[in-house]
């Protein structure tokens, strides 16, 4: 292979079969003399390192880990250096690049919602019951924890909930995850985006069309796309991943960019601690998601979708993957989109424990082959997104807004909710509260209304803080449970709906652990790239351990105040400038104090 | 020596920079205007024969309108943007920036302007804790070979030696970032060594790191020795001998032996680049 360097390290015949798999639908590289003249050769690898991340997950899988030999191999196919492709690869919490100790790595989530629910006693006891176990963040699991994902060789990854050492046994003995959720307000005729959810078989197409599917998809077609655009943008749909961009301006902004590739790709990474929202729909309803996209993707003239899941989900996976086959070969996706004349199809891509992903330019990024690290904006996504072409990219319960919006219209839709906050909203409650789950309510509910259809808070415990928005977002006090959940009046107090985190603590709850622990959380998950975020993270954890150790707030709030904001004001995307934020609120709350 | 080329005129743009109202050629970015209006401005990660990557932050400035600092080194000025270089938030962002990385890294081997900003901003890196006690990239130096010496806990992580490496100057590719967050480290394949990777020796890394992280190993070796001394050194531009390309070398010499060799970022051949011959061959010279 031209210009590139190899080692001398061969693949195994399952590491060859395995990256080999993954290319075969596009053939084997092809670079003639004359093209790499022209094109300077590096414009055929391009086309071809949107794969490299398939291909890493395919070693990990056959192999148990990336191995010198298989990445080289995975290289020479994809035309990328070797030591960028072990930058990616080691990029990924989910590969490893040391031979493996055990053929199935258990995961458990330490994280904050599972770490009151015995998570760092279940590590033990699995480590004593011979497991390979490495701790791991939120695992969006929050309303079953603990919460355990096996990584298995040669075999698909399972989800275990409420987990124990025979659970966790059991499901490995016979390669099954637990069941899928069971939503608490199943059946309630007030839901308006989970309905189906708990009603409709998630594995069949005909079931969903029964069910009132692709009637949306028939609505939008026959509308166009402009129209299309226009009832989103007088419905007053906001994106939902937490910055509450107004959708139709997004769409509208591609749409535009006519003459272009465009691309329409759905953030389903997930990773938020404390949300699991995307999760229950993808696995409750993932028809509607497939069916969103397309709306959108048709609407802004985009002919390829993506959709980017985290890999922690093996069981929502499955599900989407079977929705998108289903789709395709009843033709509601490929070159005629329901008989339309349209193109528009769907690529799945799997993320591989990288919570930064979910940054949208760290997305492109992981996508087109490159490490996870976000890009600096402007350019912004709808101009210069993924492959640097126009693209709109928008969070799972976004997309799943579009399908009421259009079988009822704009206007329709924003008889719900607040005047300034249309729709509804879908809240992860969990923590101290009687039924964790997903709940759908109109925005204008206030904190405590939440709680309260939760269960309300669990028997003996007092609402001692709530973590609203979730670890990017801020702890509130008991006084707030009367605000109002709009995007106004928490934006008015200073706080953020986030991805709708509702997570309840109580006296009983070790609050600098949990606030360690949230440091912690940013500390590994910061990509590197900038040096607020990649030291700023560590100090600040520092700064809680030492807390935690006796060492006095007054000494180290001077530093704290200066960590927040240069972490704030100058680190490159989201992550670092909201690293800060729930250690700072529970400062402020007091949540702190008396550490010793 | 070098020619100026002429481009073409660009139409000029007007900004407010510290209170000041400027004008500057459009597509300049906001550093440009700062360094053309003699507004002092610390960098690390950026060179001028690289692509920037905005990723040191410690450049950034206050736009008037914008939620959060932004890097000058890459965002273009706009017709009509208030910037401020010397705010209270700039102030405390670059400072902390320094103190983040003094802390972590060992900077007193970077260029003496890294050391003056240092200064200048007030940096006290020894209030985030004891050496022993914070997390730090301390890590044994990496000897190799008989060119490149790589030391890196001096490396902040710049990228420099990444993109001259690969696309903005060598398009070898021996080297990228790997790992994530405080564990991210500039490493080949499987860290394998120098001489096992794609790495044809061509000293850019070199000459781009500002930290000394990758030195020459003859530097590193009288560094060792104590017998180092940039006072004592010459610097005489030449141009190479082994192809007719042109390159200009900086020969740096220090009793009269050749110590190390650069060319200079703004020479219109080798934006500061060279390869292996150029920047190694010259043992012949003092035999």
């Amino acid at each position: 292979m031209p210009d590139l360097h190899f080692g001398g390290a061969e693949p195994t015949v399952a590491e060859r079969a395995a990256v080999d798999a993954v290319v075969a639908d596009v053939g084997p590289a092809i670079v003639e003399m004359t093209e790499r003249l022209v094109y300077a050769g590096r414009t055929r690898a391009v086309e071809r390192r949107h794969l490299l991340l398939p291909a890493l997950h395919a070693l990990q899988r056959a192999a148990g880990w990336i191995s010198p030999g298989g990445l080289d191999h995975a290289c020479r196919v994809l035309e990328v250096p070797p030591a960028e492709a072990y930058g990616v690869a080691t990029f990924y919490h989910l590969f490893t690049h040391e031979p493996p100790e055990a053929a199935d790595v258990v995961h458990v989530c330490d994280d904050i919602a599972c770490r009151p629910l015995g998570a760092v006693d279940l590590m033990a006891d699995l480590r004593a019951a011979g497991h390979h176990v490495r701790p791991s963040p939120c695992l969006g699991q929050c309303e079953r924890g603990p919460a355990v994902l096996v990584q298995r060789t040669g075999g698909d990854d399972l989800t275990v909930t409420s987990a124990g050492v025979a659970e966790v046994s059991v499901a490995i003995d016979r390669g099954t995850s637990t069941a899928s959720v069971v939503l608490p307000q199943a059946g309630s005729t007030d839901l308006c985006l989970l309905a189906r959810i708990g009603v409709v078989d998630p594995t069949s197409l005909d079931d969903y069309l029964a069910h009132g599917g692709y009637r949306a998809l028939e609505a939008a077609l026959a509308m166009g796309g402009d129209r299309v655009i226009e009832e989103v943008a007088a419905s007053g749909l906001s994106g939902r991943g937490g910055a509450a961009f107004p959708t139709g301006v997004k769409w509208q902004a591609v749409a535009d960019q006519l003459g272009r590739p465009r691309h329409m790709v759905c953030n389903a990474d997930e990773s938020e601690p404390g949300t699991f929202k995307d999760r229950v729909v993808m696995e409750g309803d993932p028809f509607s998601l497939i069916e969103a996209m397309t709306v959108a993707g048709t609407a802004i003239g985009a002919e390829q979708g993506w959709l980017y899941i985290r890999g922690e989900y093996p069981v929502t996976t499955a599900r989407l993957a079977n929705a998108i086959a289903a789709a395709r070969s009843a033709g509601f996706l490929g070159d005629d989109v329901a008989g339309s004349g349209a193109r528009f199809d769907i690529l799945l891509r799997i993320g591989a424990g990288a919570y930064i992903c979910g940054e949208e330019t760290a997305l492109f990024n992981s996508i087109e082959g490159y490490r996870g690290e976000p890009r600096n904006k402007p350019p912004f996504p709808t101009t210069h997104g993924l492959f640097g072409e126009p693209t709109a990219i928008n969070n799972v319960e976004t997309l799943v807004n579009v399908l009421p919006i259009m079988l009822d219209g704009g206007a329709a839709y924003t008889a719900l909710g607040t005047e300034r906050s249309s729709g509804t909203r879908l809240f992860c409650v969990s923590g101290r509260v009687n039924a964790p789950g997903i709940y759908e309510h109109e925005f204008g509910i206030t904190l405590g209304g939440v709680i309260e259809a939760a269960g309300g808070v669990t028997d003996g415990t007092e609402v001692r803080s709530v973590l609203l928005g979730g670890a990017a977002g801020s702890f509130v006090g008991p006084d707030r449970l009367d605000l109002p959940l709009t995007l106004e009046d928490t934006r008015e107090a200073g706080l953020s709906l986030g991805s709708g985190v509702v997570m309840v603590f109580g006296h009983e709850d070790d609050m600098v652990d949990t606030v360690r622990r949230i440091a912690e959380f940013f500390r590994d998950e910061s990509c590197g790239q900038c040096v607020p975020c990649r030291v700023g993270t560590v100090r600040q954890e520092e700064v809680l351990v030492r807390l935690r150790r006796g060492a006095t707030l007054d000494d180290e709030r001077e530093l704290l105040d200066d960590l927040g904001a240069v972490m704030r004001d100058a680190s490159i995307c989201g992550l670092g400038q909201t690293a800060a934020g729930a250690v700072r609120s529970a400062l402020d709350l007091g949540l702190l104090e008396g550490a010793r | 020596m070098n020619g100026t080329p002429v481009g073409t005129p660009r139409p000029l743009v007007g900004i407010t920079l510290d209170g000041k109202a400027v004008k500057v050629p459009e597509g300049s970015t906001i550093l440009d205007a700062c360094r053309r209006e003699g507004v002092d401005t610390p960098t690390l990660c950026w060179a001028e024969n690289l692509t920037p990557v905005n990723v040191c932050r410690v450049c950034v400035v206050e736009v008037e309108g914008s939620r959060v600092l932004v890097p000058s080194c890459s965002r273009p000025v706009e017709e009509g943007m208030v910037v401020g270089t010397d705010t209270e938030r700039v102030r405390t962002s670059r400072r902390m920036v320094f103190e983040l990385l003094a802390s972590s890294v060992r900077m007193d081997r970077s260029d003496a302007d890294v050391l003056d900003w240092m200064d200048h901003y007030g940096a006290r890196p020894e209030r985030m804790g004891a050496r022993d006690e914070i997390a730090t990239v301390a890590q044994p130096v990496k000897v190799q070979d008989d060119l490149y010496v790589r030391d890196y806990e001096r490396c902040i992580l710049c990228y420099k030696c990444v993109e001259a490496c690969g696309d903005d100057a060598q398009h070898t590719y021996a080297i990228a970032t790997a790992g994530r967050g405080f564990d991210a480290h500039i490493s080949t394949e499987f860290d394998v060594t120098l001489p096992d990777s794609a790495c044809v020796y061509c000293g850019n890394c070199i000459g781009v790191c500002p930290t000394g992280a990758l030195v020459f190993k003859t530097e590193h070796d009288m560094r060792e020795e104590g017998t180092w001394d940039e006072s004592a050194q010459e610097v005489t531009t030449t141009v190479c001998g082994f192809c007719g390309v042109g390159c200009n070398l900086e020969l740096h010499t220090q009793d009269d032996r050749i110590v190390k060799v650069t060319s200079p970022a703004d020479h219109s051949v080798t934006h500061g680049h060279l390869c292996i011959k150029g920047r190694f061959g010259w043992q012949h010279a003092q035999s």
